[in-house]
């Protein structure tokens, strides 16, 4: 969590690998693995996924097809061998009604025309089929509404495993409702300057940021 | 005789020792266009003598003409009397196995997912026994005859079936009708002929893999297919595969004529070789082709996946005549590096309650010029006509170009016509976007470019089309990121 501007987004673009970021110090290891040194696809396919803000149109690209390619080139680089029609269609199945996905969406150009809880829960649907070791959820919560919330969040937990890790990126206690962190950590001018539980995030629908900018601020001072 | 006579013999006939009578002993004319080697194309050729006056009568009136320079590209002048008109077809090296041939070809093969059968007879293999490529053309050869229909070299077709070159040949574009038409007409050597009968569904798609005498149709191309009433037709031409040649310039006429009720579709792959990354070499591709939708409900479609050459200088067009009748145009239109492409359709509708349809698509990347050019013309007895077109136009980096340019005049004040354009980027974002799902550059743009291609490619016949999605992504590879 954090204010407008604190870096929520950035942090995702820097792990997911975009280019317009320049990394100047630090690293990041995820299982092992410096990642900063991997092309973004070589990290989605390490099993980093990132549920972007605002996805992107690709028209003419059925989300099929443009799963199936994504899925096989997977895993090909964890050398196991592509998927055949059958069974991925059948994977597609199964994923659609754990998120509670409609064909019709499916069947539509990739984002295209998708209205923005549409988009949302696209998403969602694109992290089941990944199934990725760590997904990033950027503000998945924006621009939905308190059904699509539902669903959502309701995707995002029956997706959880004890193999897998969610960073949830928001500006609002609503969505905890819906899915329960285990850690809340506050991010502000690019640094985590707190970490709690659930409670934290409570405190802070209640009283606001400001009291955490101005303990900040003082320790900066 | 006497002595003045005998003089004049002796002139005359050491004259003729240099006209065309002395090269017929050779395989190819000498350089450079005139009567003679007209004549000399028409001999070797065993043509009737009607022939040979359709020829002559295109060059006379080609040599009145001037080269165009009204397309958005730019060559070096041609030099007519630099090239070579006629040689004969030679044997193409036979080799013993794949293993002799280029391997970077054998690689675009793979690429391309050409089957081995397929990649043994464009590379020149020998093809085994068992899956002889000649009991496949006996077969298909047998079950058109059955069906009454032709499908024969351009040669041939002068040769056994005189009556029906003469009656359509140059009734869809006239031998007079452009310059580089004028001079196919002038020089041709070969190409197809098809003849589809009354109410006769062609049962395959007629293809140039099966093109029975498939050898030296060159670089002037001559193409003239005929849909009796009633009948129809889907017709393929070239190839995925890349094809090298050594002539630089290639002027094709292809005239499609169409009775009533006929459909013709005409789908191309075109992958001439497009010169080297610095633009040097490549083919000119210089062509007419034109379907005349002759009877009331006939209907002429053109799709074309165009990837290759140095230059592209191609209109498919359709003149709606009959009634009702309909034409359409489906293009995808590649340039990257050098390439220069300006190509469209031209829709002429004259019959009433006629309807076009163009669907343009064109891709530039590298530094590379694209241009779409197209007329709309509604002529004052069509009554009821209805055009939509839309030209689209996708840039992969900053230092390419894409050009439209629409004609449209409108002579009758019933007719619907609807123009739509749009330009757009392959963008970061969406690369971005597959390449976080795991996807890498090269596949996400074959995914975008394909995407965008997609209505046009859908028009192509089923196995074509999976050959042309690869070719695409193929063509493009390396021109981001």
């Amino acid at each position: 969590m954090g204010p407008n501007g604190s870096g929520k987004s950035t942090l995702a673009s820097v792990l997911a690998g975009r280019e317009e970021y320049e990394i100047t110090e630090g690293e990041v290891e995820f299982l092992g693995k410096d990642i900063l040194d991997l092309a973004p696809e070589d990290r989605a396919r390490e099993g980093l996924f990132l549920a972007f803000q605002y996805p992107v149109e690709i028209p003419g690209v059925s989300s099929n097809n443009f799963l199936r390619t994504a899925l096989n080139q997977i895993r090909k680089y964890r050398g196991m061998d592509p998927l055949d029609a059958v069974s991925f269609l059948k994977l597609m199945k199964e994923k659609m009604a754990l998120v509670e996905i409609d064909q019709k969406l499916i069947n539509r150009s990739l984002n295209e025309g998708f209205s923005g809880g549409e988009k949302k829960r696209n998403e969602i649907f694109q992290m089941a089929m990944l199934e990725p070791k760590l997904a990033i959820l950027d503000e998945t919560d924006s621009g939905l509404d308190i059904d699509a919330l539902r669903i959502v969040a309701s995707g995002v937990n029956k997706l959880k495993t004890g193999e897998n890790a969610t960073i949830v990126v928001t500006h609002y206690q609503r969505l905890l409702d819906y899915i329960v962190p285990d850690f809340v950590h506050v991010l502000y001018n690019g640094r985590i300057v707190k970490s709690g539980d659930k409670s934290l995030a409570l405190e802070l629908e209640e009283k606001g940021y400001d009291w955490i900018k101005a303990d900040a601020d003082g320790v900066v001072s | 005789m006497s002595k003045d006579n005998q003089i004049l013999e002796e002139l005359t006939s050491s004259e003729y020792k240099y006209g065309f009578e002395t090269l017929i002993e050779n395989d190819s004319a000498p350089k450079g266009i005139n009567e003679d080697i007209i004549r000399f194309i028409s001999a070797k050729k065993k043509e009737p003598e009607w022939m040979l006056e359709l020829r002559l009568k295109a060059f006379r009136h080609w040599v009145t003409l001037e080269e165009p320079t009204w397309p958005n590209v730019h060559y070096p002048k041609i030099d007519f009397q630099d090239i070579i008109y006629y040689s004969a077809p030679k044997p193409k090296k036979t080799l013993s196995s794949l293993d002799e041939v280029d391997p970077d070809l054998l690689e675009t093969f793979k690429k391309l997912g050409i089957s081995l059968e397929e990649q043994k007879r464009l590379s020149g293999v020998a093809v085994d026994a068992v899956i002889d490529s000649v009991s496949v053309k006996t077969t298909f050869k047998k079950t058109l005859a059955e069906l009454g229909i032709i499908f024969c070299s351009f040669s041939e077709a002068v040769q056994e079936h005189p009556e029906l070159v003469k009656k359509y040949l140059g009734a869809v574009v006239p031998m007079t009708d452009n310059y580089y038409a004028a001079l196919n007409s002038a020089v041709f050597t070969d190409g197809s002929f098809c003849y589809i009968p009354k109410g006769v569904r062609c049962p395959m798609e007629l293809s140039t893999y099966f093109r029975i005498n498939a050898s030296g149709t060159g670089q002037f191309e001559r193409t003239l297919i005929v849909a009796d009433e009633g009948s129809y037709v889907s017709y393929l031409e070239g190839c995925t595969a890349p094809q090298r040649d050594e002539n630089q310039l290639h002027a094709a006429v292809v005239e499609i004529y169409a009775e009533s009720r006929a459909e013709v579709k005409y789908s191309t792959v075109q992958n001439w070789y497009p010169g080297n990354k610095e633009g040097k070499g490549g083919i000119y591709n210089f062509v007419t082709k034109r379907g005349l939708c002759k009877g009331d409900y006939s209907k002429i479609s053109w799709t074309q996946v165009e990837t290759g050459s140095a230059i592209t200088w191609k209109y498919p067009s359709c003149v709606l005549k009959g009634d009702h009748s309909i034409g359409e145009f489906y293009s995808v239109a590649v340039t990257n590096n050098y390439q220069q492409a300006d190509t469209g359709s031209k829709m002429i509708h004259l019959g009433k309650n006629t309807n076009s349809t163009i669907i343009s698509k064109g891709i530039s990347a590298g530094k590379s010029q694209n241009s779409y050019r197209g007329l709309v013309k509604i002529h004052k007895r069509a009554e009821n006509a209805r055009n939509f077109s839309q030209c689209d136009s996708l840039l992969m980096g900053d230092k390419c170009g894409a050009h439209t340019f629409p004609y449209i005049e409108i002579d009758n004040s019933s007719a619907k016509v609807e123009h739509e354009a749009t330009t757009s980027k392959i963008g970061e974002d969406q690369i971005f976007y597959c390449n976080q799902r795991g996807i890498d550059t090269e596949n996400a743009v074959a995914l975008i470019v394909n995407g965008y291609a997609k209505e046009v490619l859908n028009k192509l016949p089923m196995e074509f089309a999976v050959e042309a999605q690869k070719l695409l992504a193929l063509t493009l590879e390396g021109s981001v990121g």
